[in-house]
């Protein structure tokens, strides 16, 4: 008993170092954050402006925005149930950016998971929870990452550039996933959807009627193991060494091509448990077009969280406040649901467009250089 | 010069500087990387502007606010990095900025064409003028530079370490030309950190210090090992006193290997060599006679096509670099920018690079011992099943439960145990020991976790040695171990070399520094297009036969 008292109390002490480490990063990053508040403050202003323009009172849009989404328990609800998707796929985003790869497939890596989910959670019934969940979760990892391995091979072994695979792969994932939906596995009725999931699959519900789920623990939970496994484990620092410099990284013993290939297989199951996540979740089966873009949110959350997993979060809540809030803000002001996308574009806008403009002053800058 | 003040934010650059030089001389300006000689230079071609200080010519008072009177007064200078047009001809280059015109609109080509060789002849510099820059070799490109100076008026010509890019041959061709401006009546100030050129060509040098002139002295009345002192502010060792080794054995065996460059063409051809431990095997050679890809191929990045690589005897011809690495092979890349460091990792992270995936880095964060997993497993069954005298102990089941839980996630480490995958970086084991590396090499840095690209070029070499030398190396490949290092980060560098060969490693040498091949090396092998086409003894071997030999001739 000793032993285990010894271990349990090692543990106990690595989890409050690991909490102390988070704080201090979580403190070093408010400096770097800075651009992009600065950026949602600009976009919000512009947006006021437009709306100013069009004849409606942004004060009243933006009070209606703000009270949706956080005015009471079910906007709040709303909210990280819209934001929860997003934070997959910018995990799934940031971990590929980290290895120096551009994965914009993750809309396609996310209805995989999503699918393989659905169909786990479609063949079995009577099986206990704590195991049938398990199960289709882990298909949409499976399913996710097999839909990251494909370009990571072809990246590896071809030099197949994973900006143009991973973008055709999405549309092949949606276009089979559309395909199942409509003839194999179509539940009877007019919509394009598979019949629901055995009960014993359903990912728990927090704050019913809301459609916030567990799937935002683990949401969560991953953003912290992605920080972990990014600058504490060797994975994580080889897949750091080839983003930052390949060729010294080669140098040193690391494999390139295993890298690049366990790169986009990772960040392929992130957005792939994501979409699982959203099947077992909230609509407990798989619909044709339920995703109206998260994939691609995703790429732009994980920029305007600064590229660093807990800004995402942050970040992902700021998306999906606009979703919840934007929706109240219709329903209540007449202002048109436009404005929510509109604002969303304006606060990307801010946030890539300085860095496209710092970048391209670094390429064209004049070097001095002296003895 | 005279008084001349220079500070940037955080650094006083020029510190009342006095620098005087009479016309018709060659004078060298001669200082440690730092020294304030390229900030000196900048004032006096108008780049910078001096906090204090005046400059003088020809006895008048002027002020040089931009490169365009610095010309007007005749001052040219030649840049480190040269500022040529690659695409455009030779003739086109030196006449860029004054060309002469027909009805001051037209190019008048041939005016241009008979102007320039009229000048080439004029001060003995010959050049093809009709063929473009990019086909030039660097030393060619170099004598453009200068005639695109003189082109333009320059009567003082400024030269900014011009012999840092140049092949021993060219240097010699650059030291004639430069003679020859003497002669014509030019002055000549020559920047330089090499303190053999400057005592072969100048007529006197100036010497700074961390900003300050620390004298002026006639080159034909100084020695070396003043100037050294002089420039470094102690004795400097040149010669190191190596002991002879003990026993004769190959570390490192290359047996007729072939291979590729980058574009598919035979870069090495049958190189064959041994390197003996206790011993500095020096390979000598003008640089692109296929060194970098030697040194790739020994490391495992590119592909022998034919021959066998041995270390220790054992065939590593296929081996990974990662495989390597865990032998005993270390390696200093020649591009420490590119191959040596990860820029963007901190110095900790660099000083763990190729070490990172072993103990006592990297630890199992889930331990799996198949074997006692499995007995324990059996136990459990066992004591389920028959339990102790037909009943259940359930004492007994829940000890064997907890043990075969814990062989699960903290197994004991051995042959069965494993821990691949996902594994931790224990990061108390790297900070102590990214503190120790950093304490015993001096590496400046204000911690471990600054990263690479904020340190200076002779540190970030401090910390490339810092993790190759503490890896227990049996074979050591240092590829241009101290290009672009000041005299005391070289002499460093190479007092290490000698001393872990000392210690029994066996030590390739790839420079293209004669200097530093013969002052280091046990044996000189040289390489030409290819191949080593001599080993020498350095004892018994001149350097005018080493020169000839690296251009492609034949010894006797």
């Amino acid at each position: 008993m000793e032993n285990l008292t010894e271990h349990v109390n090692k543990l106990n002490l690595q989890v409050r170092r690991l909490f102390q480490r988070l704080e201090a990063e979580l403190r070093a990053s408010v400096p770097k954050m800075l651009p992009q508040v600065i950026a949602i403050v600009l976009a919000f202003a512009v947006g006021a402006i437009m709306l100013l323009l069009t004849g409606y009172n942004p004060f009243e849009a933006y009070a209606a925005m703000l009270i949706g989404a956080f005015g009471d328990t079910f906007g709040i609800g709303q909210t990280f149930a819209q934001a929860t998707p997003i934070i997959f796929t910018a995990l799934a985003f940031l971990f590929a950016y980290k290895c120096g790869l551009f994965n914009i497939g993750a809309e396609g890596q996310f209805l995989i998971g999503a699918f393989f989910a659905a169909l786990v959670g479609i063949s079995f019934s009577g099986l206990p929870s704590f195991i049938h969940i398990p199960l289709a979760l882990g298909a949409g990892i499976l399913g996710g990452a097999m839909w990251g391995f494909v370009p990571g091979v072809l990246k590896a072994k071809l030099g197949a550039h994973e900006v143009i695979t991973t973008m055709m792969l999405s549309y092949v994932a949606l276009y089979i996933t559309g395909y199942m939906v409509n003839y194999p596995f179509k539940a009877p009725g007019w919509v394009a959807q598979t019949v629901l999931i055995s009960p014993s699959a359903w990912l728990p519900q927090i704050l019913p009627p809301t459609q916030l789920s567990l799937s935002i623990v683990v949401a969560v939970l991953l953003a912290v193991a992605t920080h972990y496994t990014l600058c504490r484990t060797t994975i994580g620092y080889e897949v750091r060494a080839i983003g930052l410099n390949p060729s010294a990284a080669e140098s040193g013993g690391i494999g390139i091509k295993k890298g690049i290939i366990l790169a986009l297989v990772i960040s392929g199951a992130m957005a792939g448990l994501g979409g699982a996540g959203e099947v077992l979740g909230i609509h407990r089966r798989f619909i044709e077009g339920f995703s109206p873009g998260y994939g691609w949110d995703g790429l732009a959350v994980a920029l305007v969280g600064g590229l660093n997993p807990f800004g995402i979060l942050l970040a992902s809540v700021l998306f999906g406040a606009l979703r919840s809030g934007g929706m109240t803000m219709t329903r209540t002001t007449h202002v048109p649901l436009d404005v929510a996308s509109i604002l969303q574009a304006l606060v990307i806008l801010f946030v890539a467009a300085p860095m496209l403009i710092k970048y391209l002053l670094k390429r064209g800058g004049v070097k001095w250089s002296g003895s | 010069m005279q008084g001349i003040t220079k500070s940037f934010p955080g650094v006083l650059a020029n510190d009342k500087i006095d620098f005087a030089v009479e016309k018709g001389e060659i004078h060298g300006l001669l200082g440690e990387n730092g020294a304030g000689k390229t900030v000196l230079m900048s004032i006096l071609y108008g780049l910078y502007k001096p906090d204090e200080g005046k400059i003088s010519v020809n006895g008048k008072d002027v002020e040089i606010d931009s490169p365009r009177t610095a010309m007007k007064l005749g001052i040219g200078m030649v840049h480190q990095h040269f500022m040529v047009v690659p695409s455009l001809t030779v003739t086109e280059n030196i006449i860029l900025g004054r060309e002469p015109t027909k009805n001051r609109i037209l190019l008048d080509s041939k005016k241009a064409f008979d102007d320039v060789k009229e000048f080439c002849d004029r001060y003995k510099l010959q050049v093809d003028l009709k063929a473009p820059i990019h086909a030039l070799p660097v030393g060619m490109q170099q004598r453009v530079e200068i005639l695109k100076a003189l082109y333009r008026g320059a009567d003082v010509l400024v030269l900014d370490e011009p012999t840092s890019v140049l092949t021993p041959p060219e240097v010699q061709e650059l030291f004639k030309a430069v003679s020859a401006l003497k002669n014509q009546g030019k002055t000549v100030i020559f920047i330089s950190h090499k303190l053999r050129e400057v005592l072969a060509i100048c007529d006197r040098v100036t010497v700074l210090r961390r900003g300050k002139v620390v004298g002026t002295v006639k080159a034909n009345a100084t020695s070396l090992g003043e100037l050294a002192r002089m420039m470094v502010g102690r004795e400097v060792i040149f010669k190191f006193d190596k002991e002879q080794p003990q026993t004769r054995k190959a570390v490192l065996r290359v047996e007729n290997i072939q291979a590729v460059d980058d574009r598919g063409l035979p870069a090495l051809k049958d190189i064959d060599f041994d390197v003996y431990a206790y011993e500095i095997l020096g390979i000598a050679g003008v640089e692109g006679n296929g060194q970098t890809e030697l040194v790739e191929t020994l490391a495992g990045i590119r592909k022998a096509t034919a021959g066998k690589i041995l270390l220790n005897e054992i065939d590593i011809t296929e081996a990974s670099p990662s495989k390597r690495i865990q032998m005993g092979t270390s390696i200093v890349p020649e591009d420490r920018q590119k191959r040596g460091l990860i820029m963007g990792f901190s110095v900790m992270e660099n000083i763990i690079l190729g070490s990172h995936d072993q103990p006592p880095f990297a630890k199992g964060l889930v331990r799996i011992n198949i074997k006692e997993a499995l007995n324990y497993a059996k136990k459990l069954m066992d004591s389920l099943v028959h339990g102790s005298n037909g009943r259940i102990n359930v004492r007994e089941v829940l000890s064997y439960a907890r043990k075969l839980v814990e062989s699960l996630i903290l197994g004991s480490r051995d042959k069965t145990t494993i821990a691949k995958g996902f594994v931790r970086l224990d990061i108390t084991q790297t900070s102590d020991y990214a503190r120790r590396l950093i304490e015993e090499f001096s590496i400046k840095t204000p911690d471990k976790d600054t990263l690479a690209q904020h340190l200076s070029g002779g540190t970030q070499q401090r910390v490339v040695l810092a993790r190759e030398f503490s890896r227990n190396p049996k074979l050591i490949i240092a590829s241009q171990p101290t290009r672009g290092l000041d005299v005391g980060a070289t002499e460093y560098v190479r007092s290490r070399l000698v001393d872990i060969r000392s210690k029994g490693c066996a030590v390739l040498l790839i420079s293209a520094d004669l200097d530093e091949i013969w002052a280091l090396s046990d044996r000189i092998a040289v390489i030409y297009e290819g191949r080593i086409v001599a080993v020498k003894d350095p004892e018994r071997t001149s350097e005018t036969e080493l020169g000839l030999l690296m251009a492609g001739g034949k010894s006797d």
